[in-house]
């Protein structure tokens, strides 16, 4: 049994058949409306997250499977003070395949250890998010058909964001990728990444005002500054709008960049860009679908 | 002078900084042995001026050291057998450490879930960087109980 805790848990060569997957269900979706007929999908998300939870109930129904399941801490066990070490042994006699967020970082590795059915880790604080790690990568290999060869840019919160982390950690697997980190002081990219980069040898670049690179970008990586991640307001507030993504600023863009964003989006990224050709943000989360629809048939071991 | 007897078989650690044996024996549990254990604290040492030593009369089978090198590099283990140094044991970096070092992440899962134990990992045996196994936040000595 498997699970999927951060997208370095599948080799390249897995990712690779997920995603050919993903791409058959995108291309054939009758092929597969009943491929999990019977199935439960059990979706324990202790903090708040409409969208991945939607994307999940999403890809099951698409599937022909159920869903079961809570949308916040509140309304489940974990009020009563039950751990997930509880939680998960009694979802696992409930449910066939669980995804799991959770505000504490490597809660969905507690829930794995003590599971009877495969834990997809939904997000876990600030520490990985490998689902939305999956879609970006589908996302780029379909839309720029390749996965390596190309100048990402990562802006905006690089030290909570945890889809920046994931999404590095992945793509260093890949050749001949460029990394510029666009970021304030306060939010720079954490030490371990840049370590980590520099051990392998892999260039990057870390700097202020995201005009100054938007040229040289064939992939714009936008994300949200994300009030739930600081423990002072004031820091939030005087951070929050550091970048807008508009179209002055995009008018120096290659005509074939890139825009991605995990969603949601604030204001980060001006509504008028929305129309841009290159802004592939909406795209991405049709792709979530697929990636997830993929995981949930592989780690069920139905493909 | 205090004088403590010869063991048979066993461990000598020597070279312990001065006042961190009991730290030693709690890490090693060594009240969980029904063995022989001295303590000798603050022993004249011309190299570290004080030091600690640690000796256990126990299968040297019994014991993980490998923990002392998480610990101190710097701590001599001799393996007694017979009465007589058998060798000088060369410490190695634990890959897992289990319940010794906690996490201070306050997003970690470790500072909710009951009984779960805290686990780190070696990232970085160069650097000798331990990481917490579920929320992989770098452990730091400063923040060490």
């Amino acid at each position: 049994m498997r699970h999927l805790m951060s997208p370095l848990d599948f080799t390249t060569q897995e990712l690779d058949r997920l995603f050919d997957l993903a791409g058959d269900i995108e291309r054939n979706p009758g092929k597969y409306a009943h491929a999990c007929d019977g199935k439960i999908l059990a979706t324990c998300f202790y903090e708040p997250s409409t969208r991945t939870r939607l994307s999940f109930e999403s890809a099951m129904t698409r599937l022909g499977g159920r869903v079961i399941g809570f949308s916040d801490a509140n309304s489940s066990s974990a009020a009563k003070g039950e751990s997930v070490s509880d939680t998960i042994r009694v979802i696992s006699c409930y449910a066939d395949i669980c995804a799991m967020r959770h505000p504490k970082e490597g809660a969905p590795m507690v829930a794995a250890e003590r599971s009877g059915i495969p834990v997809i880790n939904a997000g876990d604080g600030g520490h990985q998010h490998p689902t939305q790690t999956l879609t970006d990568l589908l996302t780029i290999r379909s839309l720029k058909g390749s996965l390596g060869g190309f100048t990402i840019g990562l802006c905006g919160d690089l030290k909570f964001g945890r889809t920046v982390h994931s999404l590095i950690h992945a793509l260093i697997r890949y050749d001949n990728i460029r990394y510029l980190f666009i970021s304030p002081e306060e939010l720079r990219v954490p030490d371990y990444i840049t370590d980590m980069l520099r051990t392998r040898g892999i260039p990057f670049r870390e700097v202020i005002r995201l005009e100054d690179v938007m040229p040289d970008l064939d992939l714009l990586y936008m994300t949200r500054v994300q009030k739930e991640r600081f423990f002072n307001e004031e820091d939030y507030v005087r951070l929050k709008d550091f970048y807008i993504l508009d179209a002055m600023k995009l008018s120096k863009a290659k005509d074939d960049m890139l825009i991605l964003h995990p969603l949601p989006r604030v204001n980060e990224i001006s509504v008028e860009v929305d129309d841009d050709p290159r802004a592939a943000y909406f795209k991405q989360a049709q792709y979530g679908v697929y990636v997830r629809m993929a995981l949930i048939l592989t780690l069920l071991e139905l493909a | 002078m205090l004088n403590v007897g010869k063991i048979e078989e066993g461990f000598v650690l020597d070279h312990i900084k001065a006042g961190k044996s009991l730290e030693l024996y709690e890490h090693l549990q060594l009240d969980k042995l029904d063995c022989t254990v001295a303590i000798i604290k603050n022993a004249r040492s011309a190299k570290m001026g004080k030091k600690d030593i640690l000796k256990v009369e126990c299968n040297i089978d019994m014991l993980d050291l490998d923990i002392l090198a998480f610990i101190d590099h710097s701590i001599t283990v001799n393996v007694i057998r017979n009465g007589e140094i058998q060798e000088k044991k060369e410490l190695v970096l634990p890959k897992q450490i289990r319940n010794v070092i906690k996490c201070h992440n306050p997003r970690c899962i470790t500072s909710i879930e009951q009984e779960l134990p805290h686990i780190f990992y070696l990232a970085d045996p160069e650097r000798e960087i331990y990481r917490c196994k579920y929320c992989e936040e770098k452990y730091s000595p400063t923040t060490a109980t």
